[in-house]
């Protein structure tokens, strides 16, 4: 009897209370997956060269992170510790590859041009890692706002990186041209008597290295302001 | 002597890190101290050095249209590979688990995490692409790891003697990382194209 009681009382927890809504905004600032927890690192190089295509990405990865958090979760108790690499390993296969083709159908050109990386979706590392260390040891909504949490803190960066990448590196943002040689730039640096005659694409800013740079000024910036992250080791 | 070329090309003209920009997060997350660096760098050694053989073997018996089931099976090459590479790495832990127990607390979550390391998997998929022999994608796969290996230990290191620099607070640690990767990265990119074996007047 006692028992019963017991367990409803803890069935009756706020459906979206504080402890909650510090699983969304943590992983945003004070256990950002990119800058705090080094996760995903990879497709954040790779994929910031453009906004439109950080932007898919990262609705791809908070989709993804979120359901396989989920459904972890709910299997948590019936995966035995040997394999449960592989279980979780496809799990995410198969929502990576519900991403792939809904993409594939709705917006055929941004497919083709993430193609390999929305495959790699699966390796990345914020995925698998909140698997290992959050889902498998708590409850099904508790897990699917962290996974949603952390793919959104994920996609912050990934969007401030790409917009720094973007704008310097070819001159444009989301595709729209702000600065260049030609006439589909805001501010055209051929046309007759420019006052931007001077300037020139940082090419650095296309290559993967720009993107370390890039997202180590970011944690400076961050830890700066933050001092509780600063690393006193 | 091919074969060694391929294991320097892996190991240093390609690098996977340095000159691809795979297997970062585990490489800037786990290069705090070089005794930790030096586990994991073994640990993926082994790894890629297991897994690229059986994913060969893999590709030739059981995906082509030469092998066992005699149709084009490549649509299943990432679901096939991704599940060798995650058994390899959960025999790695077993293993590392029961023969040193401080180094498995100290990595923590990523070992589990070799497994979504795309320097891994990232290399079967090279080895496929250019077509490697058995014996070559084995020196690949070594060299690779090698290579992986003393990337991990470099960044360690420097890691280790700046920490006692002066870098602003905020810097201090992994942002300093971040930087100093990039700027390794940018030092790798003047090796690109080199060919060990014109180097040694093999060919």
């Amino acid at each position: 009897m006692a028992e019963s009681t017991v367990q409803t009382v803890q069935e009756k927890e706020p459906l979206f209370g504080k402890k909650e809504r510090k699983l969304i905004t943590d992983p945003l600032n004070d256990n950002n997956p990119i800058t705090v927890q080094v996760l995903g690192i990879c497709s954040a190089l790779a994929v910031t060269t453009l906004v439109a295509k950080a932007l898919v990405m990262s609705i791809a990865v908070v989709f993804v992170c979120g359901f396989a958090s989920l459904f972890t979760s709910l299997l948590r108790n019936s995966i035995p510790k040997q394999v449960r690499m592989i279980v979780q390993l496809v799990i995410i296969a198969t929502l990576v590859t519900i991403v792939e083709l809904t993409l594939k159908a709705v917006n055929y050109p941004i497919y083709k041009e993430l193609s390999v990386f929305i495959g790699l979706i699966i390796t990345n590392c914020i995925v698998m890692g909140r698997l290992e260390a959050f889902s498998m040891a708590n409850k099904p909504w508790r897990s699917f706002l962290d996974g949603l949490g952390n793919g959104l803190g994920y996609g912050a960066i990934l969007i401030i990186v790409a917009v720094i990448r973007e704008i310097f590196g070819k001159g444009s943002l989301m595709g729209i041209g702000l600065i260049g040689a030609g006439d589909n730039y805001f501010i055209n640096t051929l046309a007759e008597g420019s006052w931007f005659a001077w300037y020139m694409p940082n090419n650095l800013m296309v290559l993967p290295a720009s993107a370390l740079f890039v997202i180590g000024v970011l944690i400076w910036i961050q830890r700066s302001w933050n001092t509780k992250l600063v690393d006193i080791s | 002597m091919e074969l060694f070329n391929i294991f320097l090309k892996a190991a240093f003209v390609e690098n996977l890190v340095l000159a691809y920009f795979l297997g970062m997060c585990s490489f800037l997350a786990v290069s705090k101290t070089v005794k930790t660096a030096f586990g994991l760098g073994l640990a993926v050694i082994f790894v890629l050095g297991i897994t690229m053989p059986i994913n060969w073997l893999i590709t030739e018996y059981l995906l082509s249209e030469t092998g066992i089931f005699g149709m084009d099976l490549t649509f299943l090459r990432l679901i096939l590979f991704i599940a060798v590479i995650a058994s390899m790495v959960q025999l790695v832990e077993m293993i590392i688990e029961k023969v040193s127990p401080a180094l498995y607390t100290s990595l923590g979550i990523f070992l589990p995490l070799i497994t979504v390391n795309c320097a891994i998997l990232g290399g079967s998929l090279f080895m496929v692409s250019r077509e490697y022999s058995f014996g070559e994608s084995v020196a690949f796969g070594l060299g690779g790891g090698f290579g992986w290996f003393l990337a991990i230990i470099a960044i360690a290191a420097i890691r280790e003697k700046i920490r006692y620099s002066a870098v602003p607070p905020g810097l201090r640690g992994l942002g300093m990382a971040f930087i100093l990767t990039g700027l390794m990265g940018l030092a790798f990119m003047s090796l690109m194209g080199i060919d060990p074996a014109a180097l040694m007047g093999t060919k």
